[in-house]
């Protein structure tokens, strides 16, 4: 029998290709209802009267009163309205929805409607925020005494922007009512995270939602919050009109109010002996939340998890605080808090270098963590760590060493630099959250033709569960992927197996099926309907304390090497990219192909968020508010990427498989930073870099 | 009183009296039912909505049905079913050229615009060809592999 990473034709792959796949603007629903938003144009501001014109028979406007439960859009915190009632805290935050059939009435009435503000003085700049939605700290050693006792301290600050999703498919839901149960359809990554919602809003019983996931056009993060928000909103708007209620957002205001990853200041200070060795590290990072909390208080922990990297510092202080100000709401985003502290910790470990004459790699590699070394937080790095066996590995697929001592301090119009940059990414959710809020749960359902199905709420959108997770079943069973059924979550029919989401479902939920797949076996019963039932379990770890920000974060760690080549016209600014390779340990892949995308399109995000994803946020409002104005990466942007993976299988996930579809995006900024680095001689400490801020870089000269 | 407008559509002789300034994307995702061209940014930028119209690789989105009165139309739909269609097919399933799927019927298309005029593409060919097609799941280098390999698979046919 093959095994299980011999790549297979993707299970989704021939009505993708011939535009058969329904998305949820494809699908028809009979007599819907169209819905427009409409949305503060204040930063801040009480709202005193909200003026509606008369209404048409068959329009509705559906606002804060009328949801029948609570008005808080179930996150983590409830602190964000579903409609924004009695305050606005962004420019665009929903206000109330307009509801009819003719889209043009629609947006006749929207445009009507008149709000009357009492403003108040927003905050935009995370600098100045008082307002904390989460801190912590933890420390290792004695920093105190370290710095006191130092002979020389290198201190610096980073900036990181924002980076839109930018998922090609925009974001939309569909509401429904019938019977007295209101459901949700829509593209979304976390459906029982729409359900608890949904039910919330509603003030209803479980038994009273439905939600189903459509054929998701991409999600990235970008899918795994904010669909509860819409969510909430059409499932209010059908409840109330008992109609179907559609709400597809266009591109611009997707960019403009959807989450996007959290901007961050990173603060880096080291404290060197006088032979030059890092002895102790203090980190302040401020994350910039926007105007609710969302999911940015783990977003916060995975950057303070990630703020030391893959190196081994004796004393450490790493503390941080995401703040509210009045932007749009940041949310997940691949890597989640993670590309922030890497780009940093990388950056800085390269400029500490230099300042000590020394080459970056050379002294990076004094640093680095080694198998059953502790982390930072006090946890263990239980399974074993192959850097130095990937470092090896990158330099030969890429000559670094080499081509990086021959780039340096050179002059001319057209520069090459090359960068590296080593990172780890953490698998599964941030500290007990498996264990104590997901209880992850899958089913396998034997019909009596035996034929499977996989009854999980994982979703695929597009990074290729549906093949991935058939074959882990299939393999167990020994048979063809093909025949196994692995359908759309409809959370009528699925457990709660947890969200798309933190690089856990080929880990976690994978492995839950694996296990599954496997009592199916011994328990087989030919001609029998059988149901298996798998719940999470906990593997053995340090236990983990939130409070005190002690203990393993996460079971186990995914690695990467990324190595970036650039050429810098100087005359024009403009850089071109020249090629890139990469060397990952995601212990086995399930398949190589779809590992193989998950790689191409990680790291050429990761470009894209390095290089020439800007976004600015000026008085509240996004500057880029279209594919035009905000530019990602096409295919006249990119070079083919040479990528090596290293085996090293952990007994946590199926088959051997780690977590792998977040660490892909991490390494590319800082890789590409220290290329830029490289080529022109100067100290990149802000992302993205633009040829606008190369153009000075070079003038400054 | 609108005129009645012809339109050739994935070989069918369509006549609407529909407004002529109706966008093509809409026309033939509303009332044609033909739900392979999205709309992802509906500007022009992204080519999720891209169609052949006469030969051309076109932006349906950006495209008035009244413009494009006795064109021939194709979009994936229109495709499907034949050889040309099979060999991209399988190319786009072999080099793993497929995440979301929501460019990929617009890529379909710049592919078979590109394999059409060109037909032995070199890489910056392909990477020219679908320059107007934004993708962001695959990082493009497995669209643009796939597309050389059908180039070469389906040599004749284009």
């Amino acid at each position: 029998m093959d095994s299980i990473r011999k790549s297979v034709v993707k299970a989704d792959h021939k009505i993708k290709v011939d535009g058969s796949a329904k998305y949820i603007a494809d699908i028809k629903f009979n007599n819907r209802l169209h819905a427009k938003t409409l949305r503060s144009e204040k930063a801040k501001a009480i709202i005193k009267s909200i003026l509606i014109p008369d209404l048409k028979d068959g329009y509705y406007v559906v606002e804060g009163k009328d949801v029948p439960g609570l008005n808080k859009v179930k996150v983590i915190q409830n602190d964000m309205p579903i409609f924004a009632d009695k305050e606005v805290n962004y420019i665009g935050e929903p206000i109330l929805l307009v509801v009819g059939p003719k889209l043009e009435e629609v947006i006749k009435i929207l445009n009507e409607i008149k709000v009357e503000y009492e403003e108040d003085i927003p905050v935009f700049d995370m600098r100045e925020s008082k307002d904390i939605f989460a801190k912590y700290e933890y420390e290792k050693g004695n920093i105190k005494d370290t710095f006191k006792k130092a002979s020389r301290v290198i201190e610096e600050e980073f900036y990181t922007g924002y980076q839109e999703q930018a998922y090609l498919e925009t974001q939309g839901v569909v509401g429904t009512y019938k019977d007295g149960k209101t459901s949700v359809y829509g593209t979304m990554q976390c459906p029982y995270y729409v359900k608890n919602a949904v039910i919330q809003a509603l003030g209803c019983n479980e038994d009273e939602v439905r939600i189903v996931q459509t054929t998701t056009g991409g999600g990235f993060g970008g899918k795994e919050d904010y669909p509860s928000l819409i969510g909430s909103q059409v499932a209010v708007a059908a409840y109330k009109t008992k109609k179907t209620v559609r709400l597809v957002l266009e591109r611009g205001e997707d960019i403009s109010y959807s989450t996007k990853r959290h901007p961050a200041l990173l603060k880096y200070k080291s404290a060197l002996d006088e032979k030059n060795n890092i002895i102790g590290m203090d980190v302040d990072i401020t994350l910039d939340g926007g105007a609710y909390a969302t999911l940015s208080s783990v977003v916060l922990q995975r950057s303070l998890l990630c703020a030391i990297g893959v190196y081994n510092i004796p004393n450490i202080k790493v503390n941080g605080k995401v703040v509210k100000t009045n932007t749009p709401p940041n949310g997940a985003f691949r890597g989640f808090g993670g590309p922030q502290s890497i780009f940093a910790i990388e950056t800085h470990m390269a400029h500490v270098a230099k300042e000590i004459k020394c080459t970056p790699l050379e002294f990076k590699n004094k640093y680095l963590v080694k198998t059953n070394d502790d982390t930072s937080t006090g946890g263990k790095f239980s399974y074993e760590v192959k850097l130095k066996e990937m470092i090896e590995k990158a330099e030969k697929i890429s000559d670094f060493s080499e081509k990086y001592k021959k780039y340096s301090n050179k002059k001319g119009i057209i520069r090459k630099g090359i960068g590296m940059s080593i990172f780890l990414h953490g698998c599964g959710f941030t500290g007990s959250g498996e264990r104590d809020l997901i209880k992850a749960k899958v089913k396998l359902l034997k019909y009596e033709d035996g034929i499977i199905e996989i009854l999980v709420a994982n979703t695929d959108m597009g990074q290729g569960l549906k093949t991935t997770f058939k074959k882990i079943v299939a393999k167990v069973l020994d048979k063809n992927y093909e025949d196994i059924i692995y359908k759309n979550p409809d959370t009528d029919r699925v457990p709660d197996s947890g969200p798309t989401a933190a690089s856990r479902s080929i880990m976690v939920v994978g492995k839950l099926l694996e296990r599954a797949a496997n009592r199916l076996k011994e328990n087989w019963i030919e001609g029998e309907e059988q149901i298996i039932e798998e719940n999470y379990k906990h593997p053995d770890l340090i236990p983990w304390d939130i409070e005190k920000f002690n203990g393993d974060a996460y079971p186990s760690y995914s690695w990467g090497i990324n190595v970036v080549e650039v050429e810098v016209n100087t005359i024009t600014a403009s850089t071109e990219v020249t090629g890139i390779y990469t060397v990952f340990d995601i212990g086995i892949p399930i398949d190589e192909t779809i590992m193989e995308g998950q790689i191409q399109g990680g790291v050429i995000q990761g470009l894209g968020y390095a290089s020439c994803e800007n976004m600015e946020c000026e008085d509240g409002k996004l500057k880029q508010h279209s594919i035009t104005d905000y530019i990602i990466p096409t295919s006249k942007d990119v070079v083919n990427i040479k990528n090596v993976l290293v085996d090293n299988p952990c007994d946590l996930g199926p088959f051997g498989a780690k977590g792998a579809g977040e660490l892909t995006l991490v390494g590319t900024a800082p890789a590409y930073a220290d290329a830029i680095e490289n080529a022109l001689s100067v100290k990149v400490n802000k992302i993205p870099i633009t040829p606008e801020w190369i153009m000075e870089a070079i003038t400054n000269e | 009183m609108n005129k009645t407008i012809t339109l050739k559509i994935n070989n069918k002789i369509i006549k609407t009296e529909e407004n002529c300034t109706k966008r093509l994307l809409d026309f033939l995702r509303e009332d044609m039912d033909i739900t392979g061209p999205k709309e992802g940014c509906g500007e022009g930028e992204c080519g999720t909505c891209a169609v052949i119209i006469d030969k051309d690789l076109v932006n349906s989105c950006l495209v008035t049905i009244g413009s494009v009165e006795g064109k021939e139309i194709l979009t994936v739909e229109g495709l499907k079913g034949t050889k040309q269609f099979d060999v991209l097919e399988k190319c786009f399933a072999e080099a793993g050229a497929v995440q979301c799927g929501f460019c990929t019927p617009g890529m379909i298309m710049a592919a078979q615009a590109l394999l059409s005029k060109i037909q032995k593409p070199t890489e910056d060919d392909v990477r020219d060809g679908i320059s107007g097609n934004l993708c962001r799941c695959t990082g493009y280098n497995m669209i643009i592999n796939a597309i050389l390999m059908a180039a070469k698979r389906g040599e004749g046919l284009w």
